[in-house]
């Protein structure tokens, strides 16, 4: 486990002995094809971070159905609704192929970054990064940039 | 200087409002360009507009997909079998694959991106034992929306390169990833000492993916882009295209992101 955790990019910046803390903390997990991780509404009591294979976050709108916002890879953090209060999950999972992933004991986790706070000062700082950069991908959607030109700005 | 006669053998429509029309040359063909370059076509009686390469046939015809967004454009598009279209050309700098030999690639193409870095991976096809693994990211506003549908999937089930498509607003009838193009990019383990890449696409795109190879480590100078400006003479002489000292139709449209990342963000240029 400590090989494999310092092998993702969250934990690079953990020492082995802040590796070895998380690794009393963390499971390794496997999700089939189709199975639902998440119900939105449901409350929080773990997150994951994906080692392989893909999900969807998906949630229910009234005439479309259920709509997939985003799908996740290997590396990608999975639950972040379990980071802020409410604790309960904002959107839907579901796995579209078999996943393997590592699943954090939410309420074990937040102990042991009490415990030591240089451990959850890095695990902020890798989390935070992984949250920007899904913020700046979710931005440069809203861009909406392949769509044509507005009519003022059309080219020859 | 002046248009050669092309006339139009084929048209595919690609997706709503873009289609690839293929031309031969109706007497003597002007020179073979290279994946990256660009030609003038003209539409008789309405004006010009620079298309990148998307095919290069051994006949000697030229594929081009032209998307409508204004006259030219929206004329050469619903362009008929059997007419002519006014081609000059090649012009511009292309991708440089040379200075690529036995590294992985990563192409990252958005929207029309796709079009100008089709030849490019066409030619990798031919020289695969030079290049280690091979990434092709595509992205697309829906499904609807990816330009060479059946080549793409022919690309992920031949074996050669890795192809990850995404979409940015989700359909019904998409079971495949959704999100941005630096999504699969940012996932993708890199040795930066031996990756180039390759970017076609909305401008911002480029720069948000070349942002996220510099992350990684890679230098500037092997992240190369096609920019688009509004290129008129062709042969850096009327200036219409000038991004900074550069005369995108004479020093581009393949640029790398070391000569040009200061320039592209800037407001204006």
């Amino acid at each position: 486990m400590l090989d494999d955790l310092g092998a993702l990019p969250l934990f690079a910046g953990l020492d082995d002995a802040q590796r070895r803390v998380i690794g009393t903390v963390a499971l390794d997990v496997h999700f089939a094809a189709g199975r639902r991780m998440l119900f939105d509404g449901q409350e929080t009591r773990a997150w994951w971070l994906i080692r392989s294979g893909s999900v969807a976050l998906d949630t229910t709108v009234p005439g479309r159905g259920v709509v997939t916002v985003q799908t996740l890879g290997a590396g990608d953090v999975l639950g972040w609704s379990w980071f802020v209060p409410a604790q309960r999950w904002r959107f839907g999972a579901v796995t579209l192929e078999p996943v393997r992933a590592l699943e954090l004991d939410g309420a074990r986790l937040r102990a042991v970054c009490d415990a030591d706070p240089s451990l959850g000062y890095r695990l902020t700082q890798g989390l935070l990064e992984a949250a920007v950069h899904g913020l700046h991908s979710t931005r440069a959607r809203l861009l909406d940039l392949y769509a044509q030109p507005p009519d003022g700005r059309r080219a020859p | 200087m002046l248009p050669v006669a092309y006339r139009v053998v084929e048209r595919a429509a690609q997706t709503r409002d873009a289609a690839t029309l293929r031309l031969q040359p109706d007497r003597a063909p002007l020179r073979r360009g290279r994946p990256g370059q660009f030609y003038m076509l003209y539409a008789r009686g309405i004006g010009e507009v620079p298309i990148s390469i998307s095919g290069i046939e051994d006949d000697g015809s030229l594929a081009f997909t032209i998307r409508d967004v204004g006259a030219v454009s929206r004329s050469l598009h619903s362009t008929r079998l059997g007419a002519l279209v006014g081609v000059r050309g090649p012009f511009g700098i292309g991708w440089d694959t040379s200075s690529a030999i036995g590294h992985d690639l990563v192409i990252v193409a958005g929207g029309l991106g796709l079009a100008p870095l089709r030849p490019l991976v066409l030619e990798l096809f031919g020289h695969r034992g030079d290049f280690g693994v091979i990434t092709v990211i595509v992205g697309a506003r829906g499904p609807s929306e990816f330009l060479f549908r059946d080549e793409l999937a022919a690309w992920a089930a031949g074996g050669d390169l890795r192809v990850e498509l995404t979409v940015d607003q989700p359909a019904a009838d998409w079971g495949g990833p959704v999100g941005f193009v630096t999504d699969p990019l940012a996932r993708l383990v890199l040795d930066p000492a031996t990756t180039t890449a390759f970017l076609c696409g909305p401008e911002p795109m480029m720069r948000f993916c070349a942002d996220l190879l510099l992350r990684d480590g890679l230098p500037a100078a092997r992240v190369q882009l096609s920019l688009e400006r509004n290129m008129q003479c062709g042969v850096g002489v009327c200036g219409h295209c000038q991004l900074g000292p550069l005369l995108v139709c004479r020093d581009g449209p393949v640029v790398t992101y070391a000569t040009a990342g200061d320039l592209v963000g800037v407001r204006e240029l």
